[in-house]
């Protein structure tokens, strides 16, 4: 058979069901054999969402995601993508159309050096240079990129190495791959564990962080019985949202540059600090020296290089979280845990603290309405929120959504962390419904970020996926003015979007029902209508453009969150905006 | 505190390896000071020696994001005290005249060096040794008139019987 239908051999044999991609010239023969398979494939409009939406795929499933794009300008296009996901550890493979392998070294049409520009960005990845090495490499790319700490696997695919016919009976598709040099460890090392379980137990001010590696792990679970049984108050990462359900009388929200008071105190307060999957980033801890300073840290993650790169840890244990919390719960429930009520005290005070006002009234919308109206919604829908996937894109949108959103699940909180990518809520969406058509997805994103992939109504519209996309439209980049507002002397410089489009009729020009929001008390209606409608559907909400987050300044003590006052957007743009100055410079 | 380490890498013995493990260094701002690369007893696997300067927390995110690399069989920081080192450095020296020759040669010899290519002018030497020895004799023929060097970086292994085995395999 031909190397490419061995490629298509080797993606069912891993289980693959649906595939995101673009085709073109250097992958011919790959498309050729999926046109007799039975993979689904979403032909995206621009290869960046695909990988986006892989990502989304795999970060709602767990399974690995896959995407597909041609050489050159297609394998470039994916870049964002794959850096995205593999930032966040989100197990996705990007394959690769390349120029045959007579052209390569030879800036042949369409080439590009993708092994090289993948290789930064990805936990591994491989060129197939002949077609006997597909059901191998096919292999272990997938063992790669979902075992030990996931990542992104890229593999680059000669066009002559998907045409030359290949002999499966003498080169099969292992079933078991050894890879010398790559070993993740599992299991805590025991002694390790017995000495976290002796901190843990003679803790009198505990917090656990738990990030993404949490719900990867499928934690959720365990780490609910440890906090319960020991008293642990939870705070989560934007990446472990969800991981521990937010409604929980021990949970204490996000931490960090935007947490809660509630969570930035504890973990300032605590004795003993539990890390469990995640990496200590600056947006966690900000001034390392003034990072839970009074705290012995217990650091578990299931990558060795994470522990002791950013903050000094006491107790490492390398392995998976749930066969971690496993072991630590084996023998922490044999004891008797010490007296809390104090720390408990202090907790459910700083909780109160940190309850969020959202009762706004005002016209445009606050942000902090529109998320109370949206929960309502939800809720009146799916109560319990299991069943409710909310993806976002990056900006105030982002933080507004970690910050005053309700998670009650593992995997229904889908945002990118590591990069911080515009453009990746819409399309993560899509990944995400494919992979649970039977919830509701909802991408939460701002005006700017949606115009960074919004070709993608198309692709909603083309294959009527039913996701409800949720624009905070506020007519700026949100963010980056209130970080001018608040370090640049409130200069205001490129970042006023004008004239966006009529979102409710671009929607509806690609045939995406739309509906525009303007009063808070329509929100909750039109939630209702857009989710019940089982179709795609765009909710443009005109929200307050002068809404600022709280935060805590980069680099800064975590406990001294700055609550910066409304600043309106200047009303005349700062920066040239007039085609007239462009005819002024008679270049 | 800042000190220079010797960190030998056993890997898989494939092209684009020596990108991975470069691109690496440079992405994480690791300062290397030299990398040697070559061949071992085993066909599939190549020994890189690298000198690395940094404290030991340098040290350590050095080993552990090596180990990372899913090519890098086995990472082992090679304590001086345990180790042989050797490097291998070929010096031209200006030598015009029969009295500044038998200098070198003289030099040459203390050293146990090589004389490997003789001109009118200049006398090319080969020397091996650890870093210090290689220096200490380029400070020596240094006022004489050194035309071009090249030095290969240090190469190392450990002292005794013990040998380096892939832990992960
Ligand atoms: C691809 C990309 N480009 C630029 C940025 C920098 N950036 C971060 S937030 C932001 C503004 C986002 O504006 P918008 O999408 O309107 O969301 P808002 O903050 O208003 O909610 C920008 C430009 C980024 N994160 N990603």
């Amino acid at each position: 058979m031909k190397g490419a239908e061995a490629m298509m051999k080797a993606l069912k044999a891993e289980n693959v069901k649906v595939l995101f991609g673009y085709p073109g010239g250097q992958l011919l023969p790959f498309y050729d054999a999926l046109y007799h398979t039975d993979f689904v494939h979403i032909l995206t409009r621009h290869e960046q969402a695909a990988a986006h939406a892989a990502d989304g795929y795999a970060r709602a499933s767990g399974d690995v995601g896959v995407c597909v794009a041609t050489s050159g300008p297609g394998a470039t296009n994916l870049v964002t993508g794959v850096a995205t996901a593999h930032a966040d550890s989100s197990p996705v493979v990007a394959l690769t159309g390349q120029v045959p392998t007579r052209l390569i070294g030879n800036d042949a049409f369409q080439e590009i050096d993708a092994l090289g520009i993948f290789m930064q960005i990805t936990k591994h990845n491989f060129q197939i240079q002949d077609t006997s090495e597909i059901p191998k490499i096919f292999r272990k790319a997938f063992e790669i990129a979902k075992t030990g700490r996931p990542g992104a696997v890229h593999i680059d695919l000669p066009k002559d190495v998907q045409d030359s016919e290949l002999d499966l009976e003498k080169y099969p598709i292992p079933a078991d791959i050894n890879l010398q040099g790559y070993k993740p460890t599992t299991f805590g090392h025991p002694l390790q564990i017995k000495k976290a379980v002796e901190i843990i137990q003679n803790s009198k001010r505990p917090v656990i962080i738990a990030g993404g590696g949490v719900q990867i792990a499928n934690a959720s679970l365990e780490l609910i019985k440890l906090s319960e049984f020991v008293k642990i108050p939870v705070c989560t990462t934007l990446m472990g949202k969800g991981a521990f359900p937010e409604e929980h009388p021990l949970a204490l929200g996000l931490v960090g540059m935007h947490g809660t008071k509630a969570s930035n105190y504890s973990v300032y307060e605590s004795d003993v600090l539990i890390a469990i999957g995640c990496r200590f980033s600056d947006r966690i801890t900000g001034d390392l020296s003034s990072f839970a300073p009074h705290a012995k840290i217990i650091h578990i993650d299931i990558d060795p290089a994470e522990i002791g790169k950013n903050v000094r840890v006491d107790i490492p244990i390398v392995g998976d979280a749930k066969a971690i919390l496993k072991d630590i719960l084996t023998h922490i429930l044999k004891k008797q845990p010490i007296n809390k009520n104090e720390w408990m005290e202090n907790v459910k005070k700083l909780q109160k603290e940190s309850l969020p006002i959202m009762d706004f009234d005002n016209k445009p919308v606050k942000p902090q309405r529109l998320i109370k109206e949206m929960m309502l919604a939800l809720r009146e829908l799916d109560p319990s929120l299991k069943n409710t996937i909310i993806t976002t894109d990056v900006g105030q949108n982002q933080m507004w959504m970690a910050h005053y959103f309700q998670s009650s699940a593992p995997k229904s909180f889908i945002s990118s962390g590591g990069q911080g990518t515009m453009g990746f809520g819409f399309p993560s969406a899509i990944g995400a419904k494919i992979a649970r058509p039977d919830a509701s997805v909802i991408s939460v994103t701002g005006d700017g970020g949606f115009l960074m992939n919004s070709q993608e109504l198309a692709t909603i519209s083309e294959y009527q996926i039913p996701i409800v996309i949720a624009i905070f439209d506020n007519r700026t980049l949100g963010m980056v003015y209130q970080w001018q507002n608040l370090y640049y002397g409130k200069r205001q410089c490129a970042v006023h979007l004008g004239n966006t489009p009529d979102f409710v009729k671009l929607a509806e020009s690609y045939g995406v029902d739309a509906l525009r929001i303007e009063s808070p008390e329509d929100i909750k209606e039109s939630f209702k209508t857009a989710l019940k409608s089982g179709k795609p559907y765009l909710l443009d909400i005109i929200i307050d453009p002068t809404e600022a987050l709280h935060m805590v300044p980069p680099g800064g003590t975590m406990t001294n969150i700055l609550f910066p006052e409304r600043q309106e957007p200047t009303p005349k743009p700062t920066c040239f905006n007039d085609m007239k100055k462009i005819l002024n410079l008679k270049v | 505190m800042e000190h220079k380490h010797i960190i030998s890498v056993l890997v898989l013995h494939r092209p684009g390896v020596l990108q991975r493990i470069s691109g690496l260094f440079t992405r994480r701002w690791f300062n290397i000071s030299s990398i040697t690369v070559g061949s071992t007893e085993n066909p599939e696997i190549a020994r890189m020696t690298i000198v690395v300067n940094g404290d030991d927390n340098v040290l350590e995110q050095v080993i552990k994001q090596l180990n990372k690399l899913v090519e890098v069989v086995k990472v082992t920081d090679l304590n001086s005290s345990k180790s042989v080192q050797r490097e291998l450095c070929l010096v031209k020296v200006y030598a015009p005249t029969e009295d500044s020759k038998s200098q070198v040669i003289q030099y040459v010899n203390i050293f146990r060096g090589k004389i490997i290519d003789l001109s009118t002018e200049t006398l090319t030497v080969e020397i091996t040794g650890d870093e210090q020895k290689v220096n200490a004799f380029l400070d020596l023929v240094r006022p004489m008139g050194i035309k071009e060097i090249a030095r290969t970086g240090l190469t190392a292994l450990m002292r005794g019987s013990k040998i380096l085995k892939s832990n992960k395999a």
